[in-house]
């Protein structure tokens, strides 16, 4: 790559979402703001290698997207002078007095996720608009046809314009749940890289869980001071720092008890650390409870400060486990609960545990999978055998399957 | 900007009194806070008639043009900045009449 193209790239990843955010607040529509700055960066492409690398990509990036917009506009001609006005009054709300949220890219975040769009659509658009994904990188990460992407990113665009969705950070009041849907957001995004779905799909998707990292920071730079925000960025590092150990060569599967700890990544794993006990400190010290990515995130800080497996302390995962099921009583979190419990009071009280949650999990195969895990344990192979099937058969993730299956034969 | 809320309901049957009670202290505060357009309860779709006059014919039909099992009881119609501002009083209203609602932002001037 040359110095050219690598600077292109680099402005993608850092400015990308400032351009189409201060282009949106200047323009008051998404579709001129996205346009425009995709234009910007084609322009890029072309002239950086000729003219050399400007000295402010940024600010180069930013007046010729403003630029593109402005002769856009004047092309199409699309709006009177009547309207214009009424968008700068629209888009002219005072910034919310906290001080370090003031940047124009959480306006973009927040309108990207507003809890009246669908949550695919939410995630689709944010990658786009705030991640600066192409609609093709978007349709192939999650599994869509292009057009049926390209739809859906249109449609939103309509909705969030004719139902005047505002380009805001939300009031005071209402911050905490938008934040949290905001996470939920790019939790999923992290997820469906992580354990990747499909038969034709990688078991790990980096570019997705490198892609819900940088926006996490990007969140985290811009509400430094949100529990939430970092604790799911430490969850994310601590898990995407265990991420090469997962998969063996033959694309199988490493369960924790048996991935080799000395291939996780130490500096991420440092770094989730740190951000783990800044937490704690405020949470000691502020008395504000923690919520469910702090306490996952603690979770995952336990697992990855134990060099080996039975140095895990798992009284204290089952505790982070209690703690948990006070903030979100999921049969999820009680099933995970389950596989702590396992390893502190032994297979057979875990088994009662997970049996009490057939009802609510009978569709979901990490619970066959906790089962059949439990029966070998305890040396009930045949239910092991038909368990381990169940799990198989629901499991969409080819590693997953890859290991269960193994797992599954071993019992002859 | 207006908004249409409507309010979505499945069988026949007005208001109890305790919801009649609270969907008037609710329009009060609308009217007070500036948000108020129009509101009304509608009457049963079995109520409804259909006309077709498109060719000059007049053809009228009686009952709702689509038979569905849950339907608009009623409506208000909002003024509000924007999406927040209409949601946060579609749900206070949804509380106050006990029912689901629908929020749809009535379509811009054209340009």
């Amino acid at each position: 790559m040359t110095d050219a193209q690598a600077a292109v790239t680099r402005a993608h990843h850092e400015e990308w979402a400032r351009v189409v955010a201060t282009l949106t607040r200047r323009f008051g529509d998404l579709d001129v703001a996205e346009e425009a700055t995709a234009e910007a960066f084609a322009t890029a492409v072309e002239r950086w290698p000729v003219d050399g690398v400007p000295p402010n990509p940024g600010g180069w990036l930013t007046t010729t997207a403003n630029r593109e917009a402005i002769d856009r506009i004047r092309r199409e001609n699309k709006r009177d002078d009547k309207q214009k006005a009424a968008w700068m009054l629209h888009d002219d709300d005072p910034p919310e007095p906290t001080g370090a949220i003031d940047d124009e890219r959480l306006r973009l975040i927040f309108t990207c996720c507003h809890p009246a769009l669908a949550m695919e659509t939410r995630v689709a658009l944010t990658l786009r608009m705030v991640g600066g994904l192409t609609v093709p990188e978007i349709s192939r990460a999650f599994l869509v046809q292009e057009s049926a992407m390209g739809q859906r990113i249109t449609r939103a665009k309509a909705k969030i314009k004719a139902a005047r969705i505002p380009y805001r950070v939300p009031a005071a009041e209402d911050l905490a749940e938008r934040v949290s849907g905001v996470l939920a957001v790019l939790f999923l995004v992290f997820n469906e890289g992580y354990l990747a779905t499909g038969p034709d799909t990688p078991p790990v998707r980096h570019d997705l869980t490198a892609e819900a990292i940088r926006l996490t920071r990007l969140i985290r730079a811009l509400l430094p001071r949100d529990g939430e925000v970092t604790g799911l960025l430490a969850l994310m590092l601590l898990t995407e720092a265990r991420r090469s150990a997962r998969v063996s060569a033959t694309g199988e599967l490493v369960a924790l008890d048996e991935q080799d700890r000395g291939a996780w990544d130490m500096t991420l794993i440092a770094e989730g650390h740190r951000l783990v006990r800044e937490r704690l400190t405020v949470v000691a010290t502020t008395g504000v409870a923690p919520g469910r990515y702090q306490i996952l995130a603690a979770i995952n800080a336990v697992h990855t400060s134990a060099r080996d497996i039975r140095d895990t302390d798992w009284s204290q995962v089952v505790a982070l486990y209690d703690q948990l099921l006070r903030v979100d009583s999921s049969p999820i979190v009680a099933l995970n609960r389950a596989v702590a419990v396992a390893e502190l009071d032994g297979p057979e009280v875990a088994l009662a545990a997970v049996d009490r949650l057939d009802g609510a999990l009978d569709g979901y195969h990490a619970y066959h999978a906790t089962r059949a895990l439990l029966l070998r344990r305890l040396g009930r192979s045949r239910p092991a055998r038909a368990a381990y099937h169940r799990a198989i058969e629901l499991a969409g993730n080819t590693a997953e399957i890859a290991y269960l299956t193994r797992r599954r034969d071993q019992l002859g | 900007m207006q908004y249409l809320v409507s309010v979505i309901f499945d069988s026949d049957g007005r208001a109890t009194p305790e919801e009649a009670a609270a969907i008037d202290v609710f329009n009060d505060r609308v009217q007070a806070d500036g948000h108020w357009v129009f509101a009304g309860g509608l009457a049963s779709p079995a109520t409804a008639t259909v006309i077709d006059n498109r060719d000059g014919a007049s053809v009228f039909t009686d009952g709702p043009f689509v038979e569905t099992k849950e339907y608009v009881a009623g409506f208000w119609v909002f003024e509000a900045p924007d999406l927040d501002v209409a949601l946060r009083l579609a749900a206070d209203g949804s509380k106050a009449c006990n029912r689901k609602v629908e929020v749809r932002p009535f379509l811009a001037p054209p340009e």
